[in-house]
């Protein structure tokens, strides 16, 4: 057998769970605005870019470059990067895709308008930051606190995990217990009815991008900690994987994007380490295009709230 | 009304061939690029245009094109075949087809917006595999020196004019046969899948063996100009088949005017000639920020394009839209 399913899987393990809560926190802004829109929003990648650019503003602001900062500072970036993402995600809600559906435009119409709203954002970023990748400011040194072979366990791995499952049970929490969340099931399971109902449509949408960016924007700042770089260009491979792990779990569910966005991360770990790294990626596409051939509702189903 | 068009059509032809006799070498390498771009954007308008499928990945296509001649005439790590462009032209195209195919097959099913992902995402796998097996493609570094096409003792050497002619006389049949497809029954039932997909089965229209037939032709005219391509520059490598490639031909379609025929042609020569135009005013970066502004521009006021085809002007102003989508606003 292969290190990569024996000594190292532990480890690889723990790696992929951690790069995996990133992809559900994303995934989640997909999948939420699937629900309530039956729209992909591939613009998302762009917002959870702007939350490790915000995040690493803010950070870079107090922190001199080359040096690092207390990991309190990285607590308090949270607001800036969550509130970048979730104002930038119910702009282009407005821009890119309310004045579609005031027409009742078609469905292409949705998806040029999002890639063109993406394109934008990342030239806009490429031509205000420069082409090259900037430091994200250091905050929490990573440590390893056990190794194996050529892999570790690190802390920021430990707390990518935690903060990606308190956010989520965060999330959950909401939906099902605030009158907002109840409106906004209403809307993903019927919004003509929910509308009948006196549910303000508009509001439950704007609400609807806004939580998937305030995600974003936490998963950007945990992935700039954790990555150490940011660039223009930053969003695409994630957001791609993030909307692979919607998929995978079952686009419109909050738990099918995290446990789709764990899975990918395990899978996409474990099997770098089998075949090497720059197989990665494809890696992750290949499961997209499986899963759509085999069980294109996912595992937990597709369904809406 | 036909008649007068393909006269007016003839003479634009005719006006354009003659334009290298006029033009500096530079200018004619423009035109030839925007020759061969028009050609990728009028497959991808099959795609997207006429069967209403929005392709991301539609440069792997091209790549897969690019990527046959450079292997089949012997140019790359394995040395094999040593055939000649032209022998390797229906190789490359009936590649590209059969890929085509293959990602067809298993997404076309699905609704568009997983096509749209799953496409994006069969472009990235081309590219990184072609970046990854070193000894198939040349890896990341590419294979050069791949040879220039000959037509008897003519070499066409690396002077642009040739190009552009052959570019020419493959876009003006491309256009002549993707036209008459459009207006036959093929064409008819495109476009009945592009509004009500379910009205369409419920019609009696094979929506999977149509929209695999667009997707299939779409696939074969990208691999017909990534075989020239790869023998006008003679060299391919992984980093010309980025996904903004998909993007920008995406851009010259939505432009020109989706489902037209000689629109894709207009917007693709717009979007080579105008920024090279500007090239010394406006850095590339602010070029493709303004393509993103355009396209949601575009949608938001004028989806239909510079030149639109009036079937596509009528839908996209709503008429006959899903009823859905005008609930959820």
């Amino acid at each position: 057998m292969p290190s990569c399913l024996t000594s190292e899987l532990p480890f690889r393990i723990v790696g992929g769970l951690s790069s995996g809560g990133v992809y559900a926190l994303i995934a989640i802004g997909y999948t939420i605005v699937y629900g309530v829109l039956q729209l992909i929003n591939f613009a998302h990648s762009e917002v959870f870019m702007s939350g490790v650019l915000a995040g690493s503003l803010f950070l870079g602001a107090f922190i001199p470059s080359g040096g690092s900062g207390s990991p309190w500072l990285l607590v308090a970036a949270v607001i800036p990067a969550m509130l970048t993402s979730g104002i930038l995600a119910v702009t282009i809600e407005r821009v890119a895709y309310r004045p579609l559906r005031r027409r009742g435009a078609p469905r292409l119409a949705y998806l040029i308008s999002a890639i063109g709203m993406s394109l934008f954002l990342q030239y806009t970023v490429q031509v205000w930051r420069g082409v090259n990748p900037e430091d994200f400011p250091t905050t929490i040194i990573p440590v390893a606190w056990l190794h194996v072979g050529n892999v570790s366990v690190f802390n920021t791995d430990v707390i990518i995990i935690v903060a990606a499952l308190v956010m989520v049970f965060a999330l959950e929490t909401f939906v099902r217990r605030t009158k907002t969340g109840r409106a906004l099931r209403a809307v993903a399971q019927d919004a003509e009815a929910a509308a009948l109902m006196g549910v303000d449509i508009d509001r439950i949408i704007m609400v609807t991008f806004f939580i998937g960016g305030l995600l974003a924007g936490f998963a950007g700042l945990l992935f700039g900690m954790n990555f150490g770089r940011t660039q223009w260009n930053i969003g695409f491979l994630p957001g791609i994987k993030a909307f692979t792990a919607a998929v995978l779990g079952g686009i419109g569910s909050i738990r099918g994007a995290l446990a789709g966005g764990l899975l990918l991360g395990l899978m996409e770990n474990v099997s770098a380490g089998c075949f090497g790294t720059q197989w990665r990626d494809v890696v992750a596409f290949v499961l997209l295009v499986g899963v759509l051939m085999l069980r294109p509702t996912g595992i937990f189903g597709e369904k809406t709230g | 009304m036909i008649t007068r068009r393909r006269t007016f059509g003839a003479v634009v032809v005719v006006i354009v061939a003659l334009l290298p006799l006029v033009a500096n070498p530079y200018q004619v390498d423009v035109l030839t690029q925007a020759a061969s771009y028009a050609l990728f954007a009028v497959g991808l308008n099959v795609v997207v245009g006429l069967a209403g499928l929005l392709d991301l990945g539609y440069v792997a296509f091209w790549a897969i094109g690019a990527y046959s001649m450079a292997i089949f005439s012997g140019s790359g790590p394995l040395q094999f075949a040593n055939l000649t462009p032209w022998a390797v032209l229906p190789i490359g195209v009936l590649a590209a087809m059969t890929a085509g195919v293959v990602l067809g097959f298993p997404v076309l099913r699905l609704r568009g917006d997983y096509l749209a992902i799953v496409t994006l995402g069969f472009g990235e796998i081309i590219r990184i595999t072609a970046s990854n097996l070193d000894g198939i493609t040349g890896g990341a570094v590419g294979i050069a020196s791949i040879p220039h096409p000959q037509i008897g003792s003519y070499n066409f050497g690396s002077s642009p004019t040739p190009y552009f002619y052959l570019a020419l006389v493959i876009l003006c049949v491309a256009v002549f046969l993707f036209g008459n497809l459009n207006r036959s029954r093929i064409g008819r039932a495109w476009v009945a899948i592009r509004e009500d997909e379910v009205a369409a089965e419920a019609m009696g229209i094979n929506t999977f063996r149509l929209k695999l037939w667009a997707f299939a032709i779409g696939a074969s005219t990208a691999g017909a100009a990534g075989v020239i391509n790869a023998s006008r520059i003679n060299f391919v490598s992984p980093s010309s088949f980025q996904i903004i490639m998909s993007i920008l031909v995406l851009c010259m379609v939505v432009l020109g005017g989706m489902g037209s025929m000689t629109g894709p042609i207009v917007g693709a020569a717009a979007i080579v000639i105008i920024p090279e135009a500007l090239r010394n005013y406006v850095p590339s970066g602010v070029r493709f920020m303004v393509f993103g502004a355009v396209l949601v521009v575009m949608m938001i006021f004028r989806p239909q394009g510079l030149i639109p085809s009036r079937r596509v002007a009528a839908e996209q102003h709503g008429v006959g839209v899903a009823d859905e989508e005008k609930a959820a606003t």
